[in-house]
């Protein structure tokens, strides 16, 4: 739109309408389908197809979620589960990655640590959850403990794996210019290994809200993962919907994210689909 | 006048060992290339060709100290070989460009390990890069530039950082019929620009006798020098259709001999 001001007024206004109608289409073509399924949400338990008491009408769900806004109880168990997954994501991403190129760039230790990390990767984080508990408690440590545990396995293979895919044609033309095996691999490994080290991190975001949600709901204080439980205990089904929703926007939130910032570190990568 | 050695290939040998697939977990010996021996004069374009499997990316692998021979010597300016070098630039048949990196990026990279300052880099390399006639490409992503672009964008990065022997391995292979061609012209003017020695590995008689002024006809493996054949053409760039001279048909028909009586031998071309 940098060329508006040059052009005369009525073409002007005319740009300035076109735009305006593909955005709207734009607008359109995205949330229809999602306005179509709160509609039917709203209009399943009212015609009795589902029953009210199990599926509250979506205008109930959102009165909820209103009122729990303004209370201000949402914020705590948002904010209260944030901190959770933030720390433990943080934290698998300060070990995964130095460990994950370290045993990537030395075949020795990736020999004698594969066994190792298949077995952990293969063990479903959810059912060591008891022995988190058992050794941690039920506090913020035993929490941020699954979330960091479940984190690192995508993010320490995936990084192993980028180490070790490294064009060797890319090697060899470092090497033909005699750099050192430290330049090589900060200059050369590290940067081609980061499309795939970022596949692992976006694999661990997902990873760290289912983690943490089924953690919450098993033993906690606080959180959203806490706040559903306690919900569907005391039979406030709307509560509860309420924080399903905030959860699905929660991840939504955070892939959203993750993608952005992997499309700004793959700018270079070859378009797919052109 | 005396032009002085350059390289010198001095009875050089390269064995692997590799997986017998006769024998299940046994190894044997496989000998790529075998009593090699040839000199490379200072400032000269020669070109090596030869059948599948003469050991033509072994003895490049060789010539930039990448591997060492099993036996024999080679010798740059007197001195033999020990490891990669700066004093030796290669260019790929796969281009090998750093995707990450801009062409600008690709081109710096080898300043860069030349240890040339930062505030350099970025002139020096627009200076390669419009050498190669892709000034205005500077910014452009390696995905973004056709094939024969990045062969151009190889061709300066190697330039770039001051080598004093250009190694290609089949460098325009993976392009087509007519990109080879301009890249061939534009090759021997940076040749004659630059003044550089270029030993040039190929599969095609063609382009061997176009470029180089000797040609270096090797057998199958091992590999070994069969024939180094002179290639007396003069004006090549200014013959607009020198493939068409007689001169020309000669030097390439006694090249096409040579590798057909290898053919007969067992080898295949």
């Amino acid at each position: 739109m940098e060329n508006v001001k040059a052009v005369p007024g009525a073409l002007q206004s005319r740009r300035i309408r076109i735009n305006l109608s593909l955005n709207i289409r734009k607008l359109f073509k995205q949330s229809i389908v999602l306005i179509l399924l709160a509609l039917v949400w709203q209009l399943a338990p009212l015609t009795g197809l589902a029953d009210p008491a199990f599926l509250p009408p979506f205008s109930d769900v959102i009165q909820a979620l209103w009122n729990l806004i303004l209370s201000g109880e949402l914020f705590h168990h948002f904010e209260a589960s944030m901190v959770r997954s933030l720390s433990g994501f943080a934290l698998a991403l300060l070990i995964a990655i130095p460990l994950g190129l370290i045993i990537g760039w030395y075949p020795l230790a990736r020999e004698l640590l594969n066994p190792v990390m298949e077995l952990f990767r293969n063990t479903a984080a959810l059912a060591l959850l008891p022995v988190f508990m058992l050794i941690l408690g039920i506090g913020e440590t035993s929490k941020i403990a699954i979330v960091l545990f479940a984190c690192t396995w995508p993010i320490l293979l995936n990084t192993i794996a980028a180490v070790g895919n490294v064009d060797p044609l890319l090697i060899k033309s470092a090497r033909s210019m005699n750099i050192s095996s430290f330049k090589l691999f900060l200059k050369v490994i590290l940067p081609a290994s980061v499309p795939t080290i970022f596949t692992g991190i976006r694999m661990a975001g997902t990873g760290a809200i289912l983690v943490l949600i089924a953690a919450e709901m098993v033993g906690a204080k606080e959180g959203l993962g806490y706040l559903i439980t306690y919900s569907q205990y005391n039979f406030e089904i709307p509560e509860m919907f309420a924080g399903i929703l905030t959860i699905a926007l929660l991840g939504l939130l955070i892939n959203q994210g993750l993608s952005v910032v992997e499309r700004k570190l793959s700018k270079w990568k070859q378009q797919v689909n052109g | 006048m005396t032009v002085s050695e350059k390289i010198r290939f001095e009875k050089v040998a390269k064995s692997f060992i590799v997986r017998d697939p006769k024998q299940k977990g046994a190894t044997q010996q496989f000998t790529a290339v075998k009593d090699l021996s040839f000199t490379v004069k200072e400032g000269e374009f020669i070109t090596l060709v030869g059948p599948s499997g003469c050991g033509k990316s072994t003895l490049l692998d060789l010539l930039s100290g990448l591997t060492s021979p099993t036996s024999g010597s080679i010798y740059m300016d007197g001195k033999e070989i020990t490891g990669p070098g700066l004093d030796r630039g290669i260019v790929f048949q796969q281009y090998a460009l750093f995707p990450w990196k801009t062409a600008r990026g690709n081109i710096e990279f080898g300043l860069e390990a030349k240890g040339i300052p930062k505030h350099e880099r970025k002139e020096l390399a627009e200076h390669f890069l419009s050498l190669v006639g892709l000034g205005t490409f500077a910014n452009r992503y390696p995905h973004e530039l056709s094939g024969g672009m990045k062969q151009r964008v190889a061709i300066a990065r190697s330039l770039a950082f001051n080598p004093d022997v250009l190694l290609m391995d089949e460098p325009f292979a993976a392009l087509d019929a007519q990109t080879r061609e301009t890249l061939q012209s534009e090759l021997l003017r940076i040749w004659e620009k630059t003044k550089k020695t270029i030993i040039f590995i190929t599969h095609g008689i063609d382009e061997a006798v176009y470029l180089g002024e000797r040609v270096v006809v090797l057998t199958p493996g091992p590999g070994t020098v069969k024939k180094i054949v002179d290639i007396p053409l003069k004006h090549r760039l200014y013959d607009a259709d020198i493939r068409s001279n007689p001169e020309f048909v000669k030097a390439r028909h006694e090249v096409w001999s040579l590798l057909h009586e290898l053919e007969y031998q067992g080898a295949y071309i």
